[in-house]
């Protein structure tokens, strides 16, 4: 066989070529390449320039962060204020509260655990047992009655740690579930797959609010009399049957995009089912679901919003009931943009996650 | 080493019976995809099947380790009679490496974690006896300089050549080919070869499903030729090629020898 003669010398072959251009250039063919668009591009900057500065104005010139009602009334700008002097109950809710330092501890542990577990070199057994104290001392904090604790009924908890606490239970209680009810679909065996089936179709054919009235109202009725289920508890099931639906059937369709070689050679090896599923297929099938997984999640963290119409008071509620003081009522846009604010932080902190956990598992 | 050694010697009394098929037959829907397959293959005895695509061949070894049930005869491997039973199933399956037309590496485990798989969860090795294990596979296949990567950063060949590393190293008694060669860049095609006829020195009992006439002529003891479902003729690799019996055979070697 001839060797071709191959040429390592870079200098010698063709480099791309490289365009520069100039702000002028980058305009005229972004902005201004043709008539059409060029009408576009000014009309856009109009209606930016008439909305942006009087928002400016509003939000930040003109606004106020610390004053009483009563001066905010009288200026022009956004009442900032109103967040400051009722950030308590908003937080909070009916929580008692000479007490409120038991739900901020818990929140921060909540958060410093959710930190933590980040990294996917923690994840291991211990991480586990760290969940599982760290939730009870959690539990503990809320509710209280040992170790000198007040005790707190479940009903005057609310806020920012009903809203956390329906949503992080939720989302870690439904993705398993959600996995299982998908392996159970595609199960061989008839009795399996037709109530996954069933139980998929049936909870995805509801809206979650028809849900949450049911776990309210007809549950209670089919209990044995005297007994009785937290009304929190309730909804916080209901929440997680309806996601696990969705999960289920987003990690279906990762199942399926996994050839079915690979199930080959892991039954070959002598793999069972289990390990079979738990260390070749769902670890590739999972990986490629997460963008859809984690638009389910973040769905599922606002949708407990729902929660306020069997009256419970998450952050929405909350916020809701300061508008109704009668001293603060109409300053509703201020008060809706700071919980849409806090919404938004979790829900690109969640996006942003898993962005970087895709590109961590890219292999 | 010279043809003869490498074929010499094989004891063919019951008691040395790796795999015995009796009557094997299956059907896809209507389809008759193997029609009353009778097979013995013996302990360190080398099988070469070819034939036609859709002939069976691919279907009857997948069914040695039961990828694919068989709806009528049986089938015995090493001592132990493949049914439904599921522990019987992972027992063969244990005794049985397989290596596919298209690798079938895991794509999401680093190679030396694709050759551990198997030893530390169905073998309950210990972690770094299966990975002391798994580098002296990975010297014989010769790509230990690889170890740490992923099975997407390394080319055909050497993909194929883990593949059989990783089977080798549940320690089969049995080792099922299946198509090993064809999915490769022909410049590729020799190195796993060459694997492959290192193994057969081993005395490896090898089944091995492919179009690789020069390897079939060099290893095997038989080599049979298979088409619509039936074993249409069967030989010693000698006879085989020299004077096949079967129109359909001397057919199927005019078009692919030219």
């Amino acid at each position: 066989m001839v060797q071709l003669p191959r040429d390592n010398n870079q200098t010698d072959r063709l480099r791309a070529p490289v365009i520069r251009i100039g702000a002028w250039q980058w305009l005229k063919s972004n902005l201004f390449n043709g008539v059409f668009n060029s009408v576009v591009t000014i009309l856009v900057c109009i209606f930016l320039y008439k909305i942006i500065p009087p928002f400016v104005r509003w939000a930040f010139i003109d606004s106020l962060w610390l004053s009483t009602a009563d001066q905010c009334r009288a200026g022009d700008g956004a009442c900032w204020s109103i967040i400051p002097a009722n950030i308590r109950f908003i937080i909070f809710g009916f929580y008692p509260y000479e007490l409120h330092w038991r739900p901020t501890v818990a929140m921060i542990m909540l958060i410093s655990l959710l930190f933590y577990s980040k990294n996917r070199n923690h994840w291991n057994t211990s991480l586990g047992y760290i969940w599982i104290a760290g939730l009870l001392i959690m539990g503990i904090l809320m509710r209280g009655g040992i170790w000198g604790l007040t005790a707190v009924e479940s009903d005057q908890w609310g806020g920012l740690p009903l809203t956390l606490m329906l949503s992080v239970f939720g989302m870690f209680a439904a993705y398993p579930l959600g996995i299982l009810l998908a392996l159970g679909r595609r199960s061989k065996m008839p009795a399996i797959k037709t109530l996954c089936i069933l139980y998929i179709e049936l909870i995805r054919g509801v809206p979650l609010i028809s849900l949450l009235f049911m776990s309210a109202v007809l549950f209670p009725l089919f209990l044995p009399a005297g007994l009785t289920v937290n009304k929190i508890i309730r909804a916080q099931a209901a929440i997680i049957l309806f996601t696990a639906a969705y999960i289920a059937e987003v990690v279906r369709g990762g199942l399926q995009a996994i050839s079915r070689g690979q199930y080959e050679a892991a039954e070959s090896l002598g793999l069972n089912y289990v390990q079979k599923m738990r260390l070749v297929v769902l670890p590739q099938a999972l990986k490629i679901v997460i963008p859809p997984t984690v638009g389910i999640l973040i769905s599922a963290f606002k949708d407990t919003s729902l929660v306020v119409i069997i009256a419970l008071y998450d952050i929405l509620k909350t916020t809701r009931s300061v508008l109704g003081n009668p001293s603060w009522m109409g300053f509703s846009p201020e008060a809706y943009i700071f919980v849409a604010l806090i919404y938004f932080v979790c829900c690109y902190a969640m996006s942003n996650y898993s962005r970087r956990l895709e590109r961590e598992l890219h292999s | 080493m010279s043809d003869e050694t490498l074929k010499k010697g094989i004891n063919r009394s019951d008691d040395n019976k790796m795999i015995e098929i009796i009557g094997m037959h299956k059907w896809f829907g209507d389809l008759h995809v193997l029609d009353d397959i009778h097979l013995t293959v013996y302990k360190g005895e080398r099988i070469v099947i070819c034939g036609p695509s859709g002939s069976g061949k691919s279907t009857l070894i997948r069914c040695i380790n039961r990828l694919e049930e068989l709806q009528k005869g049986k089938i015995i491997v090493d001592g132990t009679e493949l049914t439904n039973n599921l522990k019987d199933v992972e027992k063969i399956r244990e005794e049985v490496g397989m290596v596919f037309q298209h690798f079938n590496l895991f794509p999401h485990l680093t190679i030396i974690e694709n050759l551990t798989l198997g030893p530390i969860w169905v073998r309950k090795a210990p972690k770094k006896e299966a990975e002391e294990m798994a580098m002296v596979y990975l010297k014989k296949v010769h790509i230990e300089d690889q170890a740490q990567k992923y099975p997407g950063q390394l080319s055909g060949g050497q993909q194929q050549r883990v593949a059989i590393a990783r089977s080798l190293c549940m320690k089969p008694k049995i080792m099922l080919f299946d198509e090993p060669t064809s999915a490769l860049d022909p410049e590729m095609v020799k190195e796993v070869l060459d694997v492959m006829i290192n193994l057969a020195e081993e005395g490896m009992t090898m089944v091995v499903v492919s179009h690789e006439m020069g390897f079939a002529k060099s290893v095997a003891h038989r080599v049979m030729f298979m088409d619509f479902g039936r074993i249409v003729e069967e030989n010693t690799p000698q006879e085989f090629f020299d004077h096949p019996q079967h129109e359909r055979t001397k057919l199927f070697l005019s078009q692919i020898l030219n």
